[in-house]
């Protein structure tokens, strides 16, 4: 025999229950018949007796207002179906993908009657905007009425302004270094002939860090730390590190070499599809 | 005021041209459609309501929204010229069908998966935001796709729906 405690606790799971289901289901488009709208009601029914607190009834008030929406779903599902412009839409799918885009276009173009409109300016809107013009004050006078606001100043401490971004907590070029000694570690441990695959360097566990670490790569190059070796017919990049900073090469055209580094790329290279 | 734009949308309501040319406007609307059949153009009525109204009360018709569209139909090369590319319109009436067929509601995670099929990953999310800012569609805080003022205007649905399951 369960005690009223846990009789009232099971309740609420099975009610909090209720309101999940009836949620995905109005924000999923999911079939609104899927839920068996008698055996909630009688589930509501059972524990109504047990709820004191006014939190209890709160949830009970949750479950029968989610369950109106679906029964109103449910609803509009019977008038969609009965309409006309009802069509089974794994039917009308298979039927998209079947179709070529110029059969589509072909359809679409039957049932399209694009708007036609005007984007030029009236005579009666020049007017209209003249007047105002006329009637408008100018800066000087509409602006005296808001008084300048008062600001509050004071000295912000060094650890305020690396906190809002405004002075970094190393020097670039002190990054920069470190940075380079990361590559040249991290050639030694998982590259290869001196080299390692771009996206085994750059990435990393958020997406944020892998974007940082591609700008600072990009300075490495520019700023001969570093360079990139690209085999196009493989479609790999390669990054190899120098073993001292090398000075620019004075009639060489520098030549600049975009990379995408895409959210979607980073997905890619954490699931190991990606070099 | 038929064919301005007021913000971002063309057309007038029908109180506005109440306010202008009194009560009797559905008539001068009447005129006006005859009027522009000539010129293969007609003047549209979208209801507030999503479907169509057999014998709208003057309340109603005060509430409904006027266009004037293009009576006959376009061919593709037609559709080109004015500035659409084959597959964003192939996309577009993809999408429109799929949403239709969903009650006129379809997560957009759906939608851009079938779009994938046959157009470019990158393209997909620009196309869908695309049909959004042209009034085509619109998009919740859940990420549904719904059908927009756009396409209530522009497009028969029973139509589109009709042919596409003749093919």
């Amino acid at each position: 025999m369960q005690s009223k405690r846990e009789r009232a606790k099971t309740g609420r799971e099975k009610l909090q229950h209720i309101i999940e289901t009836c949620k995905s289901i109005e924000d999923r488009s999911l079939d609104p018949f899927l839920i068996d709208v008698n055996e909630i009601i009688s589930t509501v029914k059972e524990y109504f007796p047990e709820w004191e607190i006014p939190d209890d009834l709160c949830l009970d008030a949750e479950t029968i207002h989610r369950l109106a929406s679906v029964i109103k779903l449910q609803s509009e599902w019977v008038r969609h179906r009965s309409t006309s412009l009802y069509t089974d839409p794994f039917l009308l799918e298979e039927k998209l993908n079947r179709l070529g885009k110029e059969e589509i276009i072909e359809v679409f173009v039957s049932a399209w009657h694009p708007i036609v409109e005007f984007e030029q300016i009236s005579l009666h809107s020049l007017a209209e905007a003249f007047r105002y013009w006329e009637s408008l004050l100018p800066m000087k006078e509409r602006w005296k009425e808001f008084p300048p606001a008062e600001f509050e100043r004071s000295l912000a401490t060094r650890e305020e302004l690396i906190r809002q971004r405004i002075l970094r907590d190393k020097a670039f070029s002190e990054e920069l270094e470190t940075f380079w000694q990361e590559l040249k570690s991290q050639v030694e441990t998982k590259g290869e002939n001196g080299k390692i695959h771009y996206w085994d360097f750059v990435g990393a566990e958020t997406y944020d860090e892998t974007v940082h670490k591609a700008f600072m790569t990009s300075f490495l190059i520019t700023y001969g730390y570093a360079t990139l070796e690209i085999h196009p017919l493989e479609e790999e990049i390669f990054i190899k590190p120098y073993e001292k900073q090398m000075a620019k090469i004075g009639k060489k055209q520098l030549v600049s070499i975009p990379i995408a580094v895409s959210a979607e790329d980073w997905m890619k290279w954490k699931r190991g599809e990606l070099k | 005021m038929l064919f301005y734009r007021r913000h971002r949308k063309p057309g007038v309501k029908g109180w506005e041209l109440r306010k202008v040319l009194g009560s009797d406007y559905p008539k001068v609307l009447k005129i006006v459609d005859d009027y522009l059949k000539a010129l293969d153009l007609q003047v549209k009525t979208v209801f507030e309501e999503e479907k169509q109204v057999e014998k709208p009360s003057l309340e109603e018709l005060d509430k409904a929204r006027f266009y004037v569209t293009l009576r006959g139909e376009l061919t593709p090369k037609e559709a080109k010229m004015i500035g659409w590319r084959i597959d964003d319109l192939a996309g577009l009436a993809t999408t429109i069908a799929h949403v239709i067929s969903k009650k006129g509601k379809a997560p957009r995670k759906e939608v851009e998966e079938m779009l994938r099929d046959k157009l470019p990953g990158w393209k997909v999310g620009f196309n869908i935001d695309r049909y959004i800012r042209y009034g085509y569609l619109t998009q919740d805080e859940n990420e549904q796709l719904y059908l927009d003022w756009r396409t209530r205007a522009e497009v028969d649905q029973k139509a589109l729906i009709d042919l596409l399951l003749s093919k």
